[in-house]
């Protein structure tokens, strides 16, 4: 038994997230007394290997077969399922990214085994694993168990785990283990990945932000955002459902869809904070929020917060910043 | 073409959550439950490829409690044609895997060409029913789709990737695709759709209770607050004065 961390590529290195997943990999195993290794999916992945070379693991397994060169769900997820029932972890840990959300469910099916989603933490008691995620638009915590005690999927929300408590070590053994897939399993073909019309506005060098979220209301309300943004001189981005309702172009989203931003301020009206948005904003150095629910996540994230109705603050603040 | 559209409630955004006495779950009372957001889009997306394509049929399928027919009913409304209700007792499900089977059971002898479902339920939020069902029915699947092109057998879905980028995959049919939202612009049921929706049929059935579930939540409870968040209080005059403040000497941004 092992414990088993699914390493996903991202850009030629190994993504942030499979890196946090390494920091919680190795935490179950010192606290099950289980050796871990990583697992890479993919075709000629000794480069992706080199790069774990000095993170503390058991073995590293690669999982090579030409028809996992690109990513696809039908291969990635036999693929896995044969490396699960050849190498019989007891836990399959992974970020849970989006290429984890489109094929890890497909593992679960495959195996007949649970997938424990989008974590935050996990705990051990009387050597039971219990997990804790978010729910109802991170309002409220869950705690989640495996029913059995059979080999569970794992997987952890960005920033759950911090990528520098990696425990480092000399050279893990690498290992291949052969992955049998005829032609024809691959019953999907993927084009080159693409990005929409460049964006206008580079929001990744802005010095101040004012973000409108859906607690704006109604695209005729925009102006209020707009024209603060005006007077303070900063430039305007939004949460998802904005640019989803077609109030504002996609360009102007922050969050795991579209920008990562680090302004001095990030001023954000109307916001609620669920992980997607958070995670392109965090690192701001001052966070502002304007919300009338006082129990909404992003208040735990602001360094100064405004319980109250945007639509009438906004046009007042506007007026306190030119007199 | 015949599509499913897989569709959930929740309890809306606005709605006040109360812990139940059991710890598993909130006090539904006042909770106002809506049709799940990225599902709303699944429905709107899965009309639009019907009246596309010309013919074919929209079949729009819940799991949950009583209550869940509320919303089949507003899918009926919009234009699907006909509802399937997989009754469960228990308003909490939280096994993604157990509500999938319950899913394949009833459905695999209808013999979908396409199942559209919203990529993750804002309640648990584990994101898998769609997926865990078109593995569980030999389907091709695809998650986070931000577009769909249906032409002569083939489907083509533009799936959202990270930090916005996108890919163009083409997939065999049948398929169980998850939907982004953001897709499309929902309708609104129009009054002679929600009039004609009262006569549509919605089957119910009884999902096989031998499954056991593969995980379950034990306990829902407040997250702690750790940060020291400087909350500005008062009228809405002094808050706006106090903020013009924070900006100008202590933030220094303007
Ligand atoms: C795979 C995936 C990717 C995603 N990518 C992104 C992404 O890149 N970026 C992103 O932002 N989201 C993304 N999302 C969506 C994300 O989960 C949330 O749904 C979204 O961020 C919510 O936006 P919001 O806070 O504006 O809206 P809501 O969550 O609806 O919050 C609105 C807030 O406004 C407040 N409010 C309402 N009226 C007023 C008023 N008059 N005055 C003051 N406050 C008011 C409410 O109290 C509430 O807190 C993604 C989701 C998934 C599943």
């Amino acid at each position: 038994m092992s414990i088993l961390i699914v390493i996903e590529e991202s850009n030629g290195a190994v993504h942030r997230m499979s890196r946090e997943a390494v920091v919680a990999g190795q935490a179950l195993g010192r606290d099950f007394d289980l050796p871990v290794s990583a697992v890479l999916l993919g075709h000629d992945t000794s480069d992706l290997c080199q790069s774990l070379d000095s993170t503390q693991l058991h073995e590293i397994l690669q999982a090579d077969h030409p028809l996992l060169g690109s990513y696809s769900s039908d291969g990635f997820s036999r693929a896995l399922a044969q490396v699960i029932e050849s190498e019989s972890p007891r836990y399959v840990i992974a970020g849970h990214t989006y290429m984890v959300r489109d094929f890890f469910p497909r593992v679960s099916a495959k195996l007949n085994i649970p997938f424990l989603a989008d974590n935050i933490a996990y705990r051990v008691e009387g050597g039971a694993l219990t997990l804790t995620k978010q729910i109802l638009a991170a309002k409220l915590v869950a705690d989640v168990a495996p029913a059995g005690d059979g080999p569970c999927i794992i997987s952890f929300q960005s920033a759950a785990f911090q990528e520098e408590d990696v425990a480092e070590g000399s050279e893990a053994t690498a290992r291949q283990v052969s992955i049998s897939l005829e032609d024809g399993s691959i019953r999907t073909t993927s084009e080159e990945p693409f990005q929409e019309a460049a964006s206008a506005v580079d929001l990744s060098s802005a010095e101040v932000i004012v973000s409108v979220g859906r607690g704006i209301g109604k695209e005729e309300n925009l102006p209020l955002a707009q024209e603060l943004a005006a007077a303070m001189g900063a430039e305007l981005a939004a949460s998802r459902p904005v640019v989803d309702s077609g109030w504002l172009e996609g360009y102007h989203q922050i969050g795991s869809s579209g920008q990562t931003v680090a302004p001095k301020l990030y001023f954000a009206l109307g916001i609620s904070g669920a992980i997607q948005h958070v995670v392109g904003m965090k690192g701001s150095k001052n966070i502002v929020l304007i919300n009338k629910d006082p129990d909404a996540p992003l208040f735990e994230l602001a360094d100064y917060g405004v319980v109250g109705d945007l639509l009438e603050i906004v046009p007042k603040l506007k007026k306190a910043l030119q007199a | 073409m015949k599509i499913a559209v897989l569709v959930k409630q929740v309890p809306g955004g606005d709605s006040p959550l109360r812990i139940s006495d059991d710890q598993l779950w909130v006090i539904e009372d006042n909770v106002n439950f809506i049709t799940n957001e990225s599902d709303a889009y699944a429905v709107e997306e899965a009309l639009q490829l019907r009246e596309k394509s010309g013919e074919g049929e929209v079949v729009a399928v819940s799991f949950g409690p009583e209550r869940t027919q509320r919303t089949i009913r507003e899918a009926l409304s919009k234009g699907a044609d006909r509802g399937i209700h997989i009754e469960d007792s228990y308003p909490y499900s939280s096994d993604p895997l157990k509500i999938a089977t319950a899913l394949s059971e009833a459905l695999k002898e209808e013999q979908f060409d396409l199942i559209l479902s919203g990529l993750q339920s804002d309640d648990y939020g584990f994101g898998q029913v769609g997926v865990l069902l078109g593995e569980t029915l030999g389907m091709t699947t695809a998650t986070l789709v931000m577009s769909t092109e249906l032409s002569d057998g083939s489907l083509k879905v533009k799936r959202e990737l990270e930090s916005g980028w996108f890919q163009w995959v083409s997939l065999s049919l049948p398929a169980s695709i998850s939907i982004q939202s953001g897709i499309n612009t929902p309708r609104y049921p129009s009054l002679k759709g929600i009039m004609g929706a009262k006569k549509k049929e919605i089957k119910s059935v009884a999902p096989d209770s031998a499954t056991a579930a593969a995980q379950a939540i034990s306990r829902v409870y407040i997250p702690q607050k750790t940060k020291k968040t400087e909350m500005i209080e008062g009228t809405a005059d002094q808050q706006v004065k106090r903020l013009a403040e924070v900006l100008k000497k202590e933030i220094r941004v303007v």
